[in-house]
């Protein structure tokens, strides 16, 4: 079956040769594709506009030993688009787009995390909520997909309900004194909220909450992500701290 | 493969943004073939332009000298700064003729997943070349894709700042090019038709 059609988010583009480029996308049915994309950078191209990061394409492609072929793509959501015109909005995008790459790269559970990504870029192109609070919660979520659910109430080794003053990223969250082992960071109660809300879409509490927990628990998730995933996200370094 | 000094030319060659594996053996052994003088009026242009050409103290562009041929020209309009991201789009924009002002060059896009960052770029600089007040427009024409556009986004929010007054090349250009791309009528109604961002 060399043609195939699928819908797909553009992660990331690289320059190919004269004009072309390779795209690399997350899609529905196939988890991650690598793809070229021929005469994209020829502004006449009719491809361009819809081959760019943080769209969402309905496309078909050659199958190829290596890479497979762009024949063919709709736009089925120009959230790329809207995320360009607000910096903020931008770093966000890129930080999910690449840890998207990545986790699917690791895991092939790839339907929940295609609707995950395109959920949160959505959020991020309709400007809903603050644009770190929806990295955060898609890089929690995106981690619960890939098998990597962090308790931020209950002792995550023994079960001991919270909540724990006591938070071990190598443990997967928090800790109860008895579990407690050195090397584990003592956050803020309302960091640990903030986080739980994120993770269960509890949007209300997580808008109500301090700058100052925010950028404890931005921190806490980088230092998750960095565990589970082998190089940190480069896109993180760019996400302005608010 | 091939023996030494060819497979070394293949390799070398290959490493040529757009040169693929195909195309180095294609050019390796036509140079292996043409005329001496050829080769050596290749060579030297190669050295010369390693030893000669630098970026241009001022604006970034390529130059032979300290500064580069636009920002010594004293006819072009220095209250008007055209910035892009790389010296062969300056020379797209000087085909359209219908810039007369000077150029920065940021040296690529903000571009996260690449690790390239605001402090990467040449942005330091363009401040530095608008503190006194002499430039009057900065017209942003980075790349008409989604990087070049969140690149513009960026300078456009810490321009907003500087009390001058910024625009944006014209949506005329399709997204998704490359502005190199841009054929020279496209590129110049774009440069007309500029939207202001801050006055
Ligand atoms: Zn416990
Ligand atoms: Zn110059």
């Amino acid at each position: 079956m060399p043609l195939y059609r699928d819908a797909a988010i553009v992660l990331r583009t690289h320059k190919l040769g004269e004009a072309d480029r390779i795209i690399t996308l997350l899609a529905r049915e196939r988890g991650l594709v690598r793809a070229v994309a021929k005469g994209v950078r020829r502004t006449k191209s009719k491809f361009g506009a819809r081959l760019e990061p943080g769209m969402v394409v309905d496309a078909q492609l050659y199958e190829g030993r290596n890479l497979d072929t762009v024949t063919q793509v709709e736009v089925l959501a120009p959230y790329g688009e809207a995320i360009a015109r607000d910096y903020d909005a931008w770093t966000a995008a890129s930080a999910m787009l690449e840890t998207a790459e990545r986790l699917v790269e690791a895991r092939e559970s790839s339907r929940a995390q295609f609707f995950l990504l395109a959920g949160g870029l959505a959020a991020l192109a309709g400007r809903e909520h603050d644009a770190g609070l929806v990295l955060d919660a898609f890089l929690l979520r995106s981690l619960s997909v890939a098998g990597w659910a962090p308790s931020f109430r209950d002792c995550v080794r023994c079960g001991e309900p919270g909540p724990h003053k006591a938070f071990n990223v190598s443990a997967g969250g928090a800790v109860c004194p008895s579990c407690r082992t050195p090397g584990s960071a003592a956050p803020a109660l309302a960091t640990l909220a903030l986080l739980g809300a994120l993770l269960e879409g509890d949007w209300s509490s997580a808008e109500a909450s301090e700058a100052v927990h925010r950028r404890e628990g931005r921190g806490l998730v980088a230092a998750f992500l960095q565990w589970h995933l082998e190089r940190g996200v480069r896109s993180l370094r760019l996400v302005e701290r608010s | 493969m091939y023996e030494g000094a060819v497979q070394d030319l293949i390799d070398e060659l290959g490493h040529l943004p757009g040169v693929g594996p195909k195309s180095a053996q294609r050019i390796a052994f036509h140079l292996l073939v043409a005329d001496e003088d050829e080769v050596k009026r290749l060579v030297d242009a190669l050295v010369q332009v390693k030893s000669r050409v630098r970026f241009c103290a001022v604006c970034g562009n390529v130059a032979e000298a300290e500064t580069c041929r636009i920002c010594s020209d004293d006819r072009r309009d220095a209250s008007l700064i055209c910035v892009v991201e790389e010296p062969k789009d300056v020379v797209a924009v000087e085909r359209t003729r219908e810039f007369r002002g000077r150029y920065h060059v940021l040296g690529g896009a903000i571009s996260p997943m690449e690790g390239v960052g605001p402090d990467d770029l040449s942005i330091a600089q363009l401040f530095t070349r608008l503190a006194d007040g002499s430039v009057t427009e900065v017209i942003i024409a980075t790349d008409p894709n989604l990087e070049g556009e969140a690149t513009a986004t960026y300078l456009a929010r810490a321009l907003g700042t500087m009390g001058v007054r910024v625009s944006r090349l014209a949506s005329g250009l399709p997204v998704g090019g490359d502005l190199e791309y841009a054929d020279e009528i496209t590129l110049g109604r774009a440069f007309e038709g500029r939207r202001l961002i801050h006055a």
